[in-house]
């Protein structure tokens, strides 16, 4: 196994056909490398069916890459059983299938339910859109000075003995990592069912869900090379049964009639409708693809484009960072004093560096912070020292716009 | 004066001086940096809103950053007259750039004008961002809906 840049950035057709840009929105979404496309291309030509019903070979084919993607998938969290892993649209379906999923099976009126103030609205909304209308209450780990997660006030909160803990491993817009491993152990200690939201925090490593022992653990393909429509909600088997549906119909069905209905069993009992066959066969092409690469190199690699960023913003003095280097998953986001987010951005975008500037999807963020937005830069192993230096030349153009 | 009538007064005179001194020279602009540097000066030919006009009924939804657009119908000339503020300065350049063109006009003038060719500045509105674009694209249809 190795590491070399070029032949990994040589994988991405997208850098070839847009040689001039330099892209810092992998938070948003990564390109594709051609595994990913190759193996979508192959079955929509070759063996397209739909999976579990058709009386035809073809059909057989198809659910035997579905199925055999779902092994890959549950090969690489490191899954005990195949029926552990859940497909679903991304980490937002994943999500929303849980609060729906707990409300009224695990969590009654009264009980609580803990998450921090970091989360993407994803892991925000529908806690608190369940938990209003069942009178569940939703208590918030704060951040602290540095802009981390409060760890006094998460054990104070503890003691409160909610029903479910549910964290982001790496906050969306700051690029923190939480330190979720311990946090997920004393949740446990204390009863708690646990959910780790992986979106972010997928790509910067590989999670070993038996080592963690979190009860669920969420993620989307598109954050790590994969295609967009296709995530990941991975459960302990006994956990994933205390699921109430979300979606009804399709595949989740064993038995009808108008007396009454009998769910299919795991994994399919969660899988309603038609599944998004070509996702699940381009995201197992990408994890088995990034697995060929030395993750250890990837993982050096990425931090030090992500200290020469940081060192490099921190040479202009109108540049206020808000994010900290370290521990961090590779992600900078920071504000031009006295100017707008989105004018910055503007002028990044005239210069072909695509960056993202606003909320991000993370308003209760900013109100902890104190901040009406910012610009992120977030970084992804076929990023290259020259993109930075690129991007750093185009920030001095841009202070020199404002100021000048 | 009213508060409402002197802001709109006084943003006329400023769509005037843009009209006549700042749009001319920025469409001669061809280096970008020089091109965003005008249209980001150009906020400052027209007053700020105070806090108080900044109401939620006039705030343009779908923008990134907020944006305040104020209209006035003069029954008695059948004349148009707006006043905006941005949180944002290139947006705010760009709406004042669009109303130095609108501001004052009858219906029946403002119907012989494609509003949305207006805004396009070369090399400047094609490489906005998305997110600003979809700003800037609300703003245009709150436009076409107060000239309507």
């Amino acid at each position: 196994m190795n590491f070399d840049l070029a032949a990994f950035r040589a994988e991405f057709a997208f850098f070839r056909q847009q040689p001039d840009w330099v892209y810092l929105d992998n938070a948003a979404t990564m390109h594709k490398p051609a595994a990913v496309v190759t193996a979508e291309l192959e079955f929509y030509q070759g063996y397209n069916a739909n999976v579990h019903r058709g009386a035809h070979q073809l059909s057989q084919q198809a659910t035997q890459k579905f199925e055999q993607a779902r092994d890959t998938v549950a090969s690489y969290l490191n899954a005990t059983a195949r029926e552990e892993v859940i497909w679903c649209s991304g980490a937002t379906a994943a999500l929303n299938q849980l609060a729906f999923g707990l409300v009224g099976t695990v969590l009654q009126a009264g009980d609580r339910v803990l998450i921090s103030a970091l989360e993407h609205h994803a892991n925000i909304v529908p806690w608190q859109f369940h938990c209003q209308q069942h009178g569940i209450l939703l208590d918030i780990i704060p951040l602290d000075a540095n802009h981390q997660l409060d760890q006094a006030e998460y054990q104070r909160l503890l003691a409160l003995k909610p029903k479910v803990v549910s964290l982001a491993q790496v906050s969306n817009v700051l690029g923190h990592i939480q330190p979720v491993a311990v946090m997920v152990q004393q949740a446990k200690a204390m009863g708690a069912l646990t959910i780790i939201d992986g979106a972010q925090g997928i790509v910067l490593q590989q999670p070993d869900v038996q080592q963690l022992d979190c009860d669920f653990y969420v993620f989307s393909g598109h954050k790590i090379y994969g295609p967009t429509g296709i995530g990941v909600l991975y459960g302990k088997s006994d956990k994933l049964t205390l699921l109430r549906p979300l979606l009804y119909g399709g595949e989740m069905i064993q038995q009808v009639s108008f007396a009454g209905t009998t769910l299919n069993q795991l994994p399919y009992r969660l899988e309603a409708g038609t599944p998004n066959i070509a996702g699940a066969v381009g995201l197992a092409a990408a994890l088995r693809w990034l697995a060929q690469w030395d993750q250890v190199a990837i993982a050096a690699h990425k931090q030090q484009l992500l200290q020469q960023l940081y060192q490099g913003l921190q040479q202009f003095p109108a540049i206020e960072l808000l994010s900290q280097s370290q521990p961090n998953a590779g992600i900078v986001a920071f504000n031009v004093q006295g100017e707008h987010h989105s004018d910055v951005a503007a002028l990044l975008d005239q210069q072909q560096i695509a960056v993202r500037a606003g909320t991000h999807c993370a308003m209760p963020l900013f109100a902890a912070i104190g901040k009406a937005g910012a610009v992120r830069m977030s970084l992804a192993a076929y990023n290259t020292p020259q993109d930075i230096d690129r991007t750093l030349v185009a920030i001095s153009q841009v202070l020199e716009v404002f100021h000048g | 004066m009213s508060d409402l009538s002197l802001l709109i007064t006084e943003t006329a005179l400023g769509l005037q001086q843009i009209s006549q001194q700042q749009r001319p020279l920025l469409l001669q602009t061809s280096d970008w940096q020089s091109k965003y540097r005008t249209l980001m000066q150009l906020g400052k030919a027209v007053p700020a809103f105070t806090a108080e006009l900044q109401r939620d009924e006039i705030l343009i939804a779908g923008c990134e950053s907020k944006a305040w657009l104020l209209h006035e119908f003069h029954g008695a000339t059948g004349r148009h007259y707006w006043a905006f503020d941005s949180e944002a300065r290139i947006i705010k350049g760009l709406v004042l750039l669009t109303l130095s063109q609108l501001n004052g006009l009858t219906k029946a003038e403002l119907a012989k004008i494609d509003v949305a060719r207006l805004v396009a500045v070369p090399g400047v509105q094609q490489n906005l961002s998305p997110s600003r674009q979809n700003g800037l694209h609300a703003v245009l249809k709150k436009l076409q809906q107060q000239i309507a």
